[in-house]
């Protein structure tokens, strides 16, 4: 009974920070885009517009709930609980810091791979419901994309479970941490810049955004969406973005620990909290998908599934070979 | 508008239609798509939504009241659009303007040019994703609507030349100021080069997109940066001079293979020439008055004839021609072009005598232009569309009128 109550407290505190973390990841967006492009972004609401998250989820929340009449009543209104859901859940496996875990599965990164598939069902399942061409063309982008680049993430990522030797995501930083350099992204080199790469196609993010490209697709798979659904489809994304900074920090930076070389120099920084180190490798990721939005255009189609299967997967595989050769070599 | 429906050739394609009102569609064009998977089998523009029979109204305007029509035509460059309209008139009356005046309008349209091009670019970019561009572009842009607002009052529908010349003197401080920021504009320009000239996603999305030959594109009536691109040397300012351009030295950059990327360089490249334009003017201004001392005679009711005179409000002109006289004007007609932005803007105008135009007929390049639309668009993607929209630059104010 008490471990259950454990359990539900350990929860709530997790999808609480997390959810304060996406709220003002938005504000960061802003500004950081904002200052980007010479402006000041929100300013209105409290100081620096510190308050502004909360005043767009409290005006989103009393918007009225549109359904189009034409529109697959029932999908329509379960496609972005379906995404939630199954981004959401990812959160249960991802080890915060060395004791900090609310689900240690021994299939942890496997876990993750799976639910993320299942989550584009319901992108696919919103630009099929909403009964608009622009929705469905972005939920086909979205399908075909998504699709792609899974097997590029899942390439990258294989070469992490074989130098680890587990599925595990504690185990995966613990043999990290054993190494001599400490992180993963160093040898696996290829293997880390093909993961960002697929983990800003994976999260539909810029620039490889078609499916909701405005200029394109008016809105892609959103088009038909308002009020909570459609901040719904919002709040996966950048919890969906936040996954992919866990699992990068976590597979490729040594999570919650930094290299032991540098605590053998400065063995002062050994006394700092993993979440710590785990927070600022995650935040510097999400500051790279930010600082990227602002600078690039947006890919193609053909090109972008071009890359994904002429480079990446090619590029993987490469590097799971580099890391077959170099495991064997040191066994 | 029945007949520019399109139907489905077979099942397998289906049929968009884009616009009128989709993000970038630039203002009011419609375009009947039909589409297999994401490549375009067919695409038909369907214009006139934004109709406010600007020529029909001209008719019943007096020569100077018809000019705040032109305004409105290409709405973000309307000082070419006066000039051009004032050009054709003064040609029809036989009137030269001082050569001051000539300096001020060859100022001031190329920072109209500068403001289209700046306009252009901040769109066009973000139609392909880049969306700081957008911001960087037109920070610079409001200076140079804050430049017209100094010159003459108003930032958009400025209505600042006059048949004869130019309604106001620009003073010596103004022109200071805009020799300043000729040199930061050069600048400005290689900062947006930087973001966009190397970027290999923005050369994937450019290069070879929206690919038009020489023949082809002198076949389908393009002129301007839309012309220059594919390489044809055509410039109205070069060719047929007006106001002060013969005395200016300038380059016409010219592209090679015609395509999204190669106009966008032409278009960057004339950004450079046009402050350079500016900033030579400014250095040969010469003293003496603006406005023609031939410009027409007014006559207002109690007060007996009088010149138009700099400073006077447009109002005063309207009444010289309201008069139902037949010996105002030389009668016939007459056809002349400028360079505008966008292309070669002309203006044909019939004249019976009366103070009104008896016809008056606009050649509007944005109308030209997306008539190209279909060709440019054969076997490219959905997200090619938008991208040629965007390089071919149309304001549908002009293209519909």
């Amino acid at each position: 009974m008490i471990e259950l109550l454990i359990m539900l407290i350990k929860t709530t505190v997790v999808f609480a920070i997390v959810l304060t973390h996406v709220a003002y990841t938005t504000y960061a967006e802003r500004k950081l885009i904002g200052r980007a492009q010479a402006r000041m972004g929100p300013m209105e609401v409290g100081p620096h517009g510190l308050l502004q998250p909360i005043a767009d989820f409290i005006k989103i929340f009393f918007k009225e709930d549109i359904v189009p009449i034409n529109a697959e009543r029932f999908i329509f209104q379960i496609a972005p609980l379906i995404v939630l859901i199954f981004t959401m859940i990812n959160l249960t496996v991802i080890p915060f810091s060395s004791n900090f875990i609310l689900a240690d599965l021994n299939v942890g990164l496997l876990f993750i791979l799976a639910s993320a598939s299942v989550s584009v069902y319901g992108i696919i399942l919103a630009g099929w419901s909403s009964n608009s061409k622009y929705s469905f063309l972005g939920g086909l982008r979205s399908a075909s994309q998504v699709l792609s680049y899974e097997i590029a993430l899942g390439l990258s990522l294989a070469g992490v479970v074989l130098a680890a030797g587990s599925l595990n995501l504690r185990d995966i930083v613990i043999a990290q941490h054993n190494t001599a350099l400490g992180i993963y992204a160093i040898p696996q080199i290829i293997g880390f810049v093909v993961f960002v790469i697929a983990a800003f196609a994976e999260t539909n993010r810029a620039p490889f955004d078609l499916p909701e490209a405005e200029t394109e697709l008016v809105a892609g798979y959103l088009t038909e969406y308002s009020a909570f659904r459609y901040a719904l489809f919002f709040l996966a994304e950048y919890v969906a973005m936040y996954i992919m900074a866990f699992l990068c920090a976590l597979c490729f930076l040594g999570g919650w620990t930094i290299p032991k070389f540098i605590t053998d120099i400065l063995p002062f920084l050994d006394k700092v909290p993993g979440i710590i180190w785990f927070a600022i490798k995650v935040y510097a990721f999400i500051f790279l998908y930010i600082w990227v939005r602002a600078t690039l255009p947006r890919y193609r189609f053909d090109q972008l599934l071009n890359i994904g299967w002429k480079v990446l997967i090619p590029a993987g595989l490469v590097n799971l070979i580099i890391i077959a050769f170099l495991k064997r070599l040191s066994l | 508008m029945g007949q520019l429906e399109i139907e489905k050739i077979s099942d397998t394609t289906f049929v968009l239609q884009m616009g009128p009102h989709h993000p970038a569609t630039h203002g009011v064009l419609k375009l009947w798509c039909e589409f297999e998977g994401e490549r375009v089998i067919n695409i038909k523009p369907d214009v006139g939504y934004l109709h406010r029979g600007v020529e029909k109204l001209s008719e019943s305007k007096t020569y100077p009241g018809a000019m705040t029509l032109t305004d409105r035509l290409d709405y973000i460059s309307s000082m070419t659009n006066n000039i051009g309209y004032c050009l054709t008139v003064e040609r029809l009356m036989g009137i030269e303007p001082p050569r001051r005046a000539k300096f001020i309008r060859t100022i001031v349209s190329e920072m109209t040019r500068l403001s289209s091009h700046l306009l252009w670019l901040a769109t066009h970019a973000l139609d392909i994703g880049a969306m700081t561009v957008f911001l960087y572009a037109f920070r610079e842009r409001e200076q140079i609507l804050q430049f017209f607002e100094k010159i003459c009052g108003a930032r958009l529908t400025v209505s600042y030349p006059r048949i004869g010349g130019v309604r106001v003197d620009i003073e010596k401080n103004v022109l200071d100021e805009i020799d300043k920021f000729m040199d930061e504009m050069l600048r400005r320009v290689d900062e947006y080069e930087t973001l966009l000239t190397e970027n290999r996603i923005w050369l994937s999305r450019t290069k070879g997109v929206g690919q038009i030959t020489a023949e082809e594109a002198v076949s389908l009536g393009l002129t301007g940066p839309a012309l220059r691109g594919s390489g044809v040397y055509y410039d109205i300012r070069k060719l047929m001079p007006y106001d002060a351009y013969p005395e200016v030295e300038f380059e016409v950059p010219l592209g090679e293979n015609g395509d999204t990327y190669d106009r966008y360089l032409c278009r960057i490249r004339e950004m450079r020439q046009s402050a350079l334009i500016v900033k030579q003017c400014i250095e040969k201004m010469p003293e003496g008055e603006v406005l023609s001392e031939k410009s027409p005679d007014i006559d207002i009711p109690h007060q007996g004839k009088r010149k138009i005179e700099a400073g006077d409000s447009l109002w005063s002109g309207f009444i010289a021609f309201s008069q139902e006289k037949h010996d105002l004007m030389p009668k016939g007609e007459i056809y002349s072009a400028i360079e505008a932005p966008k292309g070669e803007l002309g203006f044909y105008i019939v004249s019976d005598g009366s103070g009104r135009p008896y016809r008056m007929r606009v050649r509007a390049p944005s109308f030209i232009h997306i008539s190209a639309i279909p060709k440019l668009c054969e076997g490219h993607l959905l997200a090619d569309v938008i991208a040629i929209i965007g390089t071919l630059d149309i304001v549908m104010g002009e293209a519909d009128r």
